[in-house]
């Protein structure tokens, strides 16, 4: 009696456990992909030179060395690019959250989704059909090779997706205190500016990581429209490639410099940027 | 009761579009002048540094004997399949595994985001390094595994798997993301009442679930289209386009014939060409969309 009563829960028991087991290999599975890249530039970019040209691969630098990212600091004008890297994304950003929030209101309020269509195609195009009337026009204004020739194209990243997320919070705030306002003679922007707004900054935070993020990820604006004096980072550690001989610890030191901020910045907030992406499946450029 | 409704009044939908202007009159500056400067373009024989010259549609013409845009459009086509298919499925049935609770869900939710986040160029000047045939630490872990070193993006065979590959790498996230979405929105009444009459767990997917989620799926492989057709920097970093014109998407096409030989005019023609097939390709995409919800 006892027996039979026990052995199913035994079986029950170690069934689970596999099964268990089986879960965590599969998690395990899906997330080395992004972990092992991760890792392996953070190894090219502490091992020297002799290392990093070692076969069979040298995996834990011994010990570490931090002369890469020396050398880079040393040997490029990094500061400078991420100087015009901050610029074009941080004033992008900025001119964003001023056009693009009250645009998510209307256009939420409005539920004008053809204007919302508008935006979107953005979305659609690719970056260089615009690129290219734009590189004429820059050239006949004699933009070329300036940071604001690189701002103005990185609207077209910033704007949609600060309409595109705004629209969605917006849509998603109960509209009776702003009623209660316009009954109480609020014009339509004083209630969006007291009463919408102040609710609104959570929805304003996510736009703005992914807008920042998006910004600064891209390279072809950059890379075209910039001269030596004002690429962004992502055309800077590009054109390491090209001019310098083959130095892996450097270049991977640069990568790693260029995308350590976005990475931090996914981990500490994931919350927010998996809320914002769910919400309208935007992606940048 | 007069005072709630010339609120009302105010509060009427058509009110609030001001608030968009400003917005409308940027993207229109950056994205609507561009398009129509392109299609005047597109009419001129025009190359940086010499006057232009009124042609017609001969630029047209042209693209369409030109075959090495023909290629691209085959690269494209054959890169974009796959670049799609295999992030929806991989994206789909990690989806299926990040909706479970476990210990430190949310910790690796946020390691699995992070190459969708990474910056592309950054990212792909590693890969380049761990492709490398000699040197990279890919060929040496395939020698490990006991098989044949690959020549990833240096060979004619491999190099467009091995740019799906890393686009698959960055992009199913994405996919996973939206799906998770829906698995989130779902109801649970359907399980128990499949549990009840003795379902087992491929039925319950297969009748269940993948109902539920597929208007979340078809989204996902709507914007993977477009994404991958735009397909740039890994490429551009990657295999430049090589070896040859092997991995030569319309896009880079579009920029060599831009930026590198300067013929602005046969540019934006392609340009042109280009637009008119993402919009086919979105529009296909959608009514298939249609179809699958009617029926």
């Amino acid at each position: 009696m006892v027996m039979s009563a026990a052995s199913p829960g035994v079986l029950w028991h170690t069934k689970r456990a596999l099964s268990n087991l089986a879960f965590g290999f599969a998690v395990f599975v899906i997330v080395s992909p992004a972990i092992l890249v991760m890792l392996w530039m953070l190894s090219l970019s502490l091992k020297n030179e002799v290392d990093n040209m070692a076969y069979p691969p040298v995996f834990v630098p011994s010990p570490p060395t931090l002369a890469n990212f020396e050398a880079v600091f040393v040997n490029s004008n990094l500061m400078r690019y991420l100087v015009n890297s901050l610029l074009v994304t941080g004033g992008a950003t900025l001119v964003a959250i001023l056009v693009g929030v009250p645009a998510g209101y209307g256009i939420a309020k409005a539920s004008a989704h053809r204007t919302a269509i508008c935006i979107l195609i953005a979305r659609i195009t690719p970056a260089l059909s615009y690129l290219i009337p734009l590189y004429m026009l820059f050239q006949m204004l004699g933009l070329t090779g300036s940071l604001w020739s690189i701002f103005i194209t990185h609207l077209v990243i910033t704007i949609p997706i600060f309409v595109y997320v705004m629209i969605g919070f917006f849509e998603s705030l109960p509209p009776d205190l702003e009623e209660a306002a316009l009954i109480d003679g609020c014009t339509l922007w004083q209630a969006f500016r007291h009463v919408a707004l102040p609710l609104a900054r959570p929805g304003i935070v996510v736009a703005m990581i992914l807008s920042i993020i998006f910004s600064w990820n891209n390279f072809v604006f950059g890379a075209v429209l910039g001269g030596r004096q004002t690429r962004t980072l992502p055309a800077a550690v590009y054109n390491m490639l090209t001019f310098e001989q083959v130095a892996w610890g450097p270049l991977a030191a640069a990568a790693l410099l260029v995308t350590a901020p976005v990475l931090i910045l996914t981990l500490f907030i994931q919350k927010e940027i998996v809320g914002g992406l769910t919400a309208g499946g935007v992606k940048g450029g | 009761m007069t005072a709630k409704s010339t609120a009302m009044d105010r509060g009427y939908g058509r009110n609030y579009l001001p608030f968009a202007y400003p917005a409308l009159l940027i993207t229109g500056a950056v994205i609507v002048f561009p398009w129509l400067f392109t299609l005047f373009m597109s009419v001129h024989e025009w190359k940086i540094g010499s006057p232009r010259a009124f042609v017609g549609l001969n630029n047209y013409a042209r693209l369409a004997g030109d075959e090495r845009f023909i290629e691209s459009i085959g690269t494209t086509l054959y890169f974009t399949l796959l670049s799609v298919v295999l992030p929806v499925v991989l994206g789909t049935a990690c989806a299926l595994i990040f909706n479970e609770r476990f210990p430190l869900r949310g910790l690796c939710r946020a390691i699995f985001i992070l190459p969708m986040m990474a910056t592309p160029v950054a990212i792909a000047l590693v890969w380049k390094m761990m492709f490398h045939p000699q040197l990279g630490v890919l060929n040496y872990l395939l020698s490990l595994a006991g098989l044949p070193p690959s020549l990833w993006h240096t060979s004619l065979d491999t190099v467009i798997p091995t740019l799906v590959m890393v686009e698959v790498w960055h992009w199913t996230p994405l996919v996973m993301l939206i799906v998770l979405g829906g698995l989130a929105a779902a109801p649970t009444e359907p399980y128990e009442s499949a549990r009840l009459d003795g379902a087992n767990p491929w039925q319950m997917f297969r009748y269940i679930t993948l109902p539920l989620i597929m208007p979340f799926v078809v989204l996902a492989v709507v914007i993977r289209t477009i994404d991958a057709l735009k397909a740039f920097d890994t490429i551009f970093v990657i295999s430049e386009g090589g070896p040859g014109t092997a991995s030569e998407t319309i896009n880079i096409y579009l920029y060599l014939q831009a930026f590198a030989f300067y013929n602005i005019g046969y540019a934006s023609a392609i340009v042109v060409v280009f637009f008119v097939l993402i919009i086919l390709m979105a529009m296909v995409l959608l009514w298939l969309r249609q179809k699958a919800k009617w029926s």
